[in-house]
């Protein structure tokens, strides 16, 4: 590729001989993907492989609200209905958040720290494949589920696939084996990540590179891979104790045979709730790295910072059960899960706090990851105030299960994390492919996006209001739901017209965008100092740093940061 | 204040929100109008929340929206100085985490407190007591005291300040989770097959409030509908001894009587005083005193019901009950017999 060439003709010594050149066998981009253990070519797999199926779950989320558009509706049977908002939201997460999370830190940890590559670079590989694999075998199931009667394609018990539904007497066939199995290897593929990221972090930073003067966005990481190293696994053993309950007649989740309906949510929530975090943490990371840089501030307050981040990873242990007010709880653990979610509130708080207080008295400059990084406050502003009301367990036996949930989580996700998504897409793209993402074309997607959001997202809080439950595939006219439900429906053409521009420009820019140079942003973190994009050696002699901010230190001799640390 | 002035007087007098009349549907619901105690106290809580979360909507939106605005960079800005580097202060960033503790300390025992009275109430008179079990699409409802076994359709009495009739439900799974809610009674609770949840309504005006199934349960988990119908005491005895006694059916309709053994229906239904003790499906001792077929997917009448027994599946597909490939003269003579049961 671009930057191999560069680098042989540049002569240095460092300059490793690429595997399949010396052995004689052809290097075509394929060949260059699939042996890549480089963890720049990874992170963008991963990155490229959650866009990939973005836009086939996108599809998916375009179905069910052109399904919802109008009371009776006949575009899908209940049967599609049912797998299609289970693939929606087991893809969306499953394998586009993590993937792209995954991507995003897989990209730029090494590059942050001053390290050649990760920790593991062949664990780094078999992890993306996994995830990348484990995709396409539960999109498998589209073709291998039905056959049986009564059966189902897709997996079709919901995201969360609440026991008893996924046992064999109510989900015939393999939809849910396929779900399950799927899910178990993303899972593996994720834990192995997130302990190669561990220990990259803790063990590959450059010399003078001290805990406290790690970018904000590698501390998150940090609290990030542990989130996912430790709530992974729960999730992974309950999929194997459901796959030995279908098919080896084990009785975990089987009420009749002694078994608890609701140890399996208790097994999915202790896993599911965390995963939010593990989810907003790297989009918080951004955010903490675009706001100072286009505030032209230093980010406020970093070890507060870094605190509340340790703090929201503890306190998320202990709040899983706010799923679970409706399911009968006594007093005592709803009043105690409430508190706990409630708590949680504090450190994100200040995190709010923090970032607005970085944007004080600086200069703004509203280039494109920063529009962003603005919608990402006001959206996860309401997104986090929603969830307050979810929090209070009273409030939450009306709202739960309704589409405030729906608009509640979808503003945390999509306003929340997405939008943080796309400002790193707008932010590290050049560093990426040395090409500057075109502002047009971006100022088009903002808008259409954002309008397409609010236009889906803000009616469905006024739907649940009105009582409309989740997941179900039609409404009669008359219980106050239809213009909401339309609404929702044209919104949601908006943030497809809005991806589409995304993707354009993602791949228009990538050949014809403006030339980046080495640091368009006059950032301050060690991925700057090399060149767009970086040598797969990431740097020719390791960085030293004294402060958090070493370019600044550089740009700044005169008025160094290590002066004030 | 005048939110709660209004529920108080709502609660005292039954039937001042707009005319009520027991067979008035409340098909919008919404959990900002509530109808009796618990929902009341649910919806004081929610109100307490609101205006919180509005607060700090207001404040951190307007700091956000003024730091953008006021701190921007303009094009008359000299682009070759940074502002001035500000690392923090621990002290005004102590200081800002106070407000948000001081405000979920308040929403936690505002949280406690709703909870304890909603979860373990003191009812005052004699609660009504209901089983409801769910099924796979449709609700099974007992009435223990009364020996009254029906389906979809909850007949209750209103409560009246002067006589508080509260309804405590008890509530079950005979197959997977379902979720029972009706927002303007209550908040939801969920029907776990391996417990029996506790739960209450007690509404005070009457009509018939309209709620939904609120957990995936299959197929036809969205035409899983409940219809609670508020009545007038005298209206709702006159309906339990309505229900108590076995039914009468016409002679002239044994034909559909036979048909009805004579193709399994007996198998799933339960109709009394005949030999058909099925527990599958839904009671149908009293089916014609029930407005709505399938759990509330159609109104009950003879197109809807002719159409039912061609193919149920027409009208709800994938729920439980098959097509039983009735001729056409079978399903006129079952309609004629079911007619009967009311």
């Amino acid at each position: 590729m671009a930057n191999g060439t560069a680098i042989t003709e540049s002569g240095t010594e460092l300059v490793p001989a690429r595997p399949g050149e010396e052995r004689g066998t052809p290097t075509g981009w394929i060949q260059d993907l699939v042996y890549t253990v480089d963890h720049k070519k990874l992170g963008m797999l991963y990155v490229g492989t959650g866009l990939f199926f973005f836009v086939l779950a996108g599809i998916m989320a375009l179905l069910i609200r052109a399904q919802l558009a109008f009371p009776n509706g006949h575009v899908t049977s209940p049967q599609e209905f049912n797998s299609l908002i289970t693939m929606h939201g087991t893809v969306m997460i499953f394998w586009v958040a993590m993937p792209i999370v995954f991507g995003m830190i897989n990209y730029l940890v090494p590059l942050m720290i001053g390290a050649r590559d990760m920790a593991f670079p062949r664990l780094n590989a078999f992890s993306f494949w996994l995830t990348f694999f484990s995709g396409f075998f539960l999109f498998f199931s589209f073709v291998a589920g039905p056959g049986l009667y009564g059966a189902s394609g897709a997996p079709d018990a919901g995201w969360f696939a609440i026991a008893p539904l996924t046992s064999q007497a109510f989900s015939k066939g393999p939809s849910i084996d396929y779900w399950s199995l799927s899910v178990l290897i993303s899972g593996i593929g994720s834990v192995t990540g997130g302990i190669n990221i561990m220990v990259t972090i803790i063990c590959y930073r450059t010399k003078g590179m001290t805990l406290h003067r790690m970018p904000l966005f590698v501390w998150l990481a940090l609290v990030t891979m542990f989130l996912v190293v430790v709530y992974l696994p729960p999730l992974s053993a309950a999929q194997i104790m459901l796959t030995l309950e279908r098919h080896l007649g084990a009785k975990f989740f089987d009420p009749q045979a002694g078994g608890s309906a609701i140890l399996w949510q208790h097994f999915f929530w202790i896993f599911g709730h965390p995963e939010v975090y593990i989810l907003v943490l790297p989009a918080f990371a951004t955010i903490s790295e675009i706001v100072p840089v286009f505030s032209r501030k230093p980010i406020f307050g970093y070890p507060m910072m870094v605190a509340a981040t340790v703090l929201i990873g503890f306190i998320s242990a202990g709040v899983w059960a706010h799923h679970m007010f409706t399911v009968g709880l006594n007093s005592f653990g709803v009043t105690f899960f409430a508190m706990a979610t409630l708590a949680i509130a504090v450190p994100t708080g200040l995190k709010m706090f923090n970032w607005l207080a970085t944007m004080y008295g600086g200069k703004i400059r509203l280039e494109l990851p920063m529009i962003f990084c603005i919608a990402f406050l006001f959206q996860f502003l309401i997104a986090g105030l929603t969830g307050v009301m979810l929090g209070v367990a009273p409030f939450d036996w009306q709202l739960n299960d309704s589409y405030f949930v729906i608009a509640h989580f979808h503003y945390v996700i999509v306003g929340g994390i997405l939008y943080g998504i796309f400002g790193f897409l707008y932010y590290w793209y050049p560093k990426a492919f040395g090409r500057m993402l075109n502002k047009r074309l971006g100022l088009w997607h903002f808008w259409l996006f954002t309008i397409g959001f609010h236009l889906t997202f803000d009616p469905q809080h006024f739907a649940g209001i009105l009582g409309m439950p989740r997941r179900i595939y039609t409404y009669q006219p008359g219980r106050g739901w239809e213009l909401w439900n339309l609404i929702s429906t044209i919104g949601a053409l908006f943030q497809a017209a809005g991806a589409i521009c995304l993707v354009l420009n993602l791949l228009w820019s990538a050949r014809k965008g403006k030339i980046a140079g080495d640091d368009p942003w006059d950032a301050w973190t060690l991925e700057w100092s090399t060149t767009s994009p970086p040598p797969e050696y990431n740097f020719e002699t390791p960085p030293e740093v004294r402060s958090r901010r070493p370019l600044w230190d550089l740009k700044h001799p005169e008025d160094p940061d290590w002066k004030f640390e | 204040m005048f939110r709660r002035a209004f529920l108080l007087l709502t609660a005292a007098v039954p039937g001042t929100v707009g005319a009520q009349s027991a067979d008035q549907v409340r098909s919008v619901q919404n959990i900002f109008t509530p109808v009796g105690a618990p929902a009341e106290l649910l919806n004081q809580t929610a109100i307490l929340v609101l205006l919180i979360c509005l607060g700090i909507f207001l404040v951190v939106g307007g700091l956000l929206l003024y730091a953008v605005v006021r701190y921007r960079r303009r094009t008359t800005d000299d682009d070759t100085t940074e502002p001035p580097q500000v690392y923090g202060s621990t002290a005004i960033e102590l200081a800002w985490t106070v407000p948000p503790i001081l405000i979920v300390v308040v929403l936690a025992l505002a949280t406690a407190r709703t909870v304890g009275e909603i979860q373990n109430p003191k009812f005052t008179g004699d609660p009504l007591q209901v089983r409801i079990v769910g099924h796979r699409f449709w609700w099974e409802v007992h009435y223990p005291k009364y020996n009254i076994v029906t389906a979809n359709e909850i007949h209750v009495p209103v409560s009246y300040l002067s006589a508080p009739r509260p309804v405590e439900m008890t509530l079950a799974s005979a197959d997977v989770v379902h979720g029972f809610w009706v927002p303007e009674l209550n908040g939801k609770e969920w029907l776990v097959p391996d417990r029996e949840n506790k739960w209450w309504i007690q509404p005070t005006s009457l009509g018939i409030y309209l709620g939904n199934c609120t957990v995936l349960c299959g197929y036809q988990h969205a035409n899983m509908l409940i219809r609670v119908v508020v009545e007038s005491p005298e209206d709702f005895d006159a309906w339990a001894t309505r229900q108590q006694r076995p039914p009468n059916p016409d002679p002239g309709t044994e034909a559909g009587q036979k048909d009805f053994g004579a193709n399994s229906c007996g198998s799933c239904h339960t109709i009394d005083g005949t030999t058909y003790s099925g527990i599958f499906g839904p009671n149908l001792t009293h089916f014609m005193s029930r407005q709505t077929l399938g759990s509330g997917v159609a109104p009950n009448d003879d197109a809807n019901l002719k159409s039912w027994l061609r193919d149920p599946q027409e009208l709800k597909p994938g729920c439980l009950m098959p097509d039983m490939k009735l001729g056409p003269k079978q399903v006129d003579e079952i309609m004629a017999y079911l007619k009967t049961l009311n």
